[in-house]
């Protein structure tokens, strides 16, 4: 019986934690279909208004090519640079193993307020700030360590043996990496892929200080709610949050079950 | 013996301090069967590898049908294993791990399937083709492991202790498959384990070796009945061992004195070796038995081992047929008598 109880409380608990994390995403995205200008209860009626404004406007259309964009190309180079590195660290045993480890891993225990400002000092004195590729080379950096990670993980799985045994049936170390190494990493290749690209669609500190003129998404919704009062804020909000929570369920998806897998 | 095809001669092998070979030198036949066998560490694995091509000599030469191998890289051997882990890669189904290093030898798609096709009717697992690897059981993925080294017919096949991992009823079907195919490929076999078992079955000639060290090599039979040294007979076979002095004709145990042949001079030391299942035991004791008592028994189906301690605490063992065990009554202390018949022992000069 106190089992039971017991049970009950904890999955209560549970569900107050899932609404506390969800409610105002979940608030934001019904206003985003209310007619009425400000978000109060009672609400008004149905809308898409809101959604008919924000894909008229020519600067959050500007905003959102400029985040699929940056977002793509960091995905594919520190999805790149991560896999790199975790392969390193798997195949090579060498001095100063440790440093490097911590080196790569070192980027997101930086707050990102301090990571923005180096980025930027770093990105001018080169003469680099202010385009769109300087977000791609701060987001790749920032994100990279996650790829890493996650491909780690998957290569700590591998029989020791298999990509010896690639050798041993013919195939040069190139070859056994392309298809042996790299098909077995796959599922945690998409996984750092679509989390990479999620981490970045994301990110507004780093992408505010060093984008210039070329706004993402996350400035562009900042913009406008220094401005006013606008319900577009809620539909961009729940356009970024469908993406993000759809790339972030894939990587999971692949995550549990392929890599997580025994 | 036939042209080598494997010749290592003056091989060594540090891996930083540590000297996992020494000095080894060896002949391997072309079509022969070969064990290479002794307990974990001896060097047998890294020999095997140092064939494979996955570790470099420190010393020495290898030769494979002539050619000196040393520099030659891994994918360039055509020296295939089958691993203890087997190593097959999860992400392909049955066939197309068979086809694996036809395609890295760039062999086109048509051929390569009809080859690996083949080999998985040779190996009885067509019908497991486009299953993934997991879902087949150990002997089915052993059969993969196979054809997907023999698909490039080779000169040569390595096996790395491969029936290791598998249930006891299936390495004797697996040794009938593996003898069966060296026998119709004609190709060599070097096969590594510590089980003599294994060893004995199916090889033409084992090596055993310790400690980095071949210590003996000869056919099965001449390894099992005359081992050259002490470690030889000891893990090979249950051999009572009994340290001596000779007396030229005859050698001086603390259990007696044993005629025997082919002693070191008179006063050296020497150990008389006595194969458990030539010991002879029964219950009343005759003109030169040892007295001893028994203290356990392990019983292995048709064959049980006896462990008997004599009067001064020696060890000594007996192997008998189970049915010979009749109605012996084989209580814990129980008294019995040993002798062997005068030309059994089998003498080692002590070094």
């Amino acid at each position: 019986m106190s089992a039971r109880i017991t049970t009950a409380l904890l999955l209560s608990w549970l569900l107050a934690v899932f609404i506390f994390i969800f409610a105002p995403i979940v608030a934001s995205v019904v206003f985003s279909f209310n007619s009425d200008r400000f978000p109060t209860i009672p609400l008004g009626s149905f809308t898409t208004r809101w959604y008919d404004m924000i894909f008229a406007d020519v600067e959050i259309g500007e905003a959102a090519r400029n985040s699929i964009l940056v977002s793509l190309s960091t995905s594919v180079i520190a999805t790149m640079l991560g896999f790199a590195t975790a392969y390193t660290d798997y195949r090579y045993r060498f001095p100063l193993k440790g440093p490097y480890l911590a080196l790569i891993l070192l980027p997101p225990t930086i707050p990102l307020i301090i990571m923005a400002l180096a980025m930027l000092a770093w990105l001018s004195w080169i003469g680099a700030s202010g385009q769109l590729w300087s977000i791609i080379v701060a987001h790749s950096v920032l994100t990279a360590p996650f790829a890493m990670a996650i491909i780690r993980l998957r290569l700590n799985q591998i029989d020791p043996n298999l990509e010896a045994a690639a050798w041993n049936l013919g195939s040069t170390e190139w070859k056994a990496l392309r298809s042996v190494i790299m098909p077995f990493c796959r599922p945690a290749i998409v996984s750092a892929a679509c989390l990479t690209a999620a981490i970045s669609f994301d990110e507004f500190a780093v992408a505010w200080f060093v984008s210039g003129l070329n706004k993402t998404v996350p400035v562009i919704i900042l913009e406008i709610v220094q401005g006013n009062i606008d319900p577009q804020v809620n539909a961009i909000g729940s356009l970024v949050f469908l993406t993000s929570i759809s790339l972030v369920v894939i990587a999971q998806v692949f995550f549990i079950s392929r890599v997580g897998r025994a | 013996m036939k042209d080598p095809l494997v010749t290592l001669s003056g091989i060594v092998k540090r891996f930083g301090d540590f000297t996992a070979v020494h000095r080894l030198d060896l002949e391997i036949a072309a079509g022969e069967f070969i064990a290479i066998m002794g307990p974990s560490g001896c060097g047998k694995t890294t020999t095997l590898r140092m064939i494979a091509g996955l570790e470099a000599p420190t010393e020495g030469q290898l030769r494979i049908g002539g050619r000196l191998m040393n520099d030659v890289p891994v994918h360039e051997r055509d020296t295939p294993m089958v691993w203890q882990s087997l190593a097959l890669f999860p992400f392909l189904n049955t066939r197309e791990n068979v086809e694996f290093g036809l395609r890295m030898r760039g062999i086109g798609t048509a051929e390569r399937r009809r080859r690996a096709v083949e080999w998985l009717e040779r190996l009885e697992i067509r019908e497991f083709a486009e299953r993934s690897i997991d879902t087949l059981s150990g002997g089915q993925r052993q059969r993969v492991a196979l054809a997907r080294s023999l698909v490039t017919e080779p000169q040569i096949l390595l096996l790395d202790e491969p029936l290791s991992a598998l249930d006891a009823h299936l390495v004797i079907r697996m040794q009938g498959v593996l003898t069966r195919l060296q026998r119709e490929l004609g190709i060599t076999f070097v096969y590594v384990t510590h089980s003599q078992s294994e060893a004995f079955a199916m090889a033409d000639r084992i090596v055993i070796m310790s400690g980095g060290r071949i210590v003996q090599t000869g056919r099965p039979r001449e390894i099992y009945r005359t081992p050259e040294c002490r470690f030889v007979a000891e893990f090979v076979g249950r051999n009572n061992i009994l340290e001596g002095i000779s007396r030229g004709d005859a050698i001086e145990t603390p259990l007696g004195v044993f005629p025997a042949a082919n002693l070191p001079a008179a006063g050296r030391r020497a150990i008389l070796v006595i194969a458990a299942d030539l010991v002879e035991l029964s219950r009343t004791g005759s003109e030169g038995s040892i007295p001893c008592s028994l203290i356990s028994e392990e019983f292995v189906g048709a064959t049980v081992t006896l462990f008997l301690e004599a009067a001064d605490g020696t060890e000594l063992k007996v192997q008998l047929p189970e049915r010979a065990l009749g109605d012996l009554d084989l209580h814990a202390g129980g008294r019995f008598h040993l002798s062997w018949p005068d030309d059994v022992g089998h003498v080692l000069a002590e070094n």
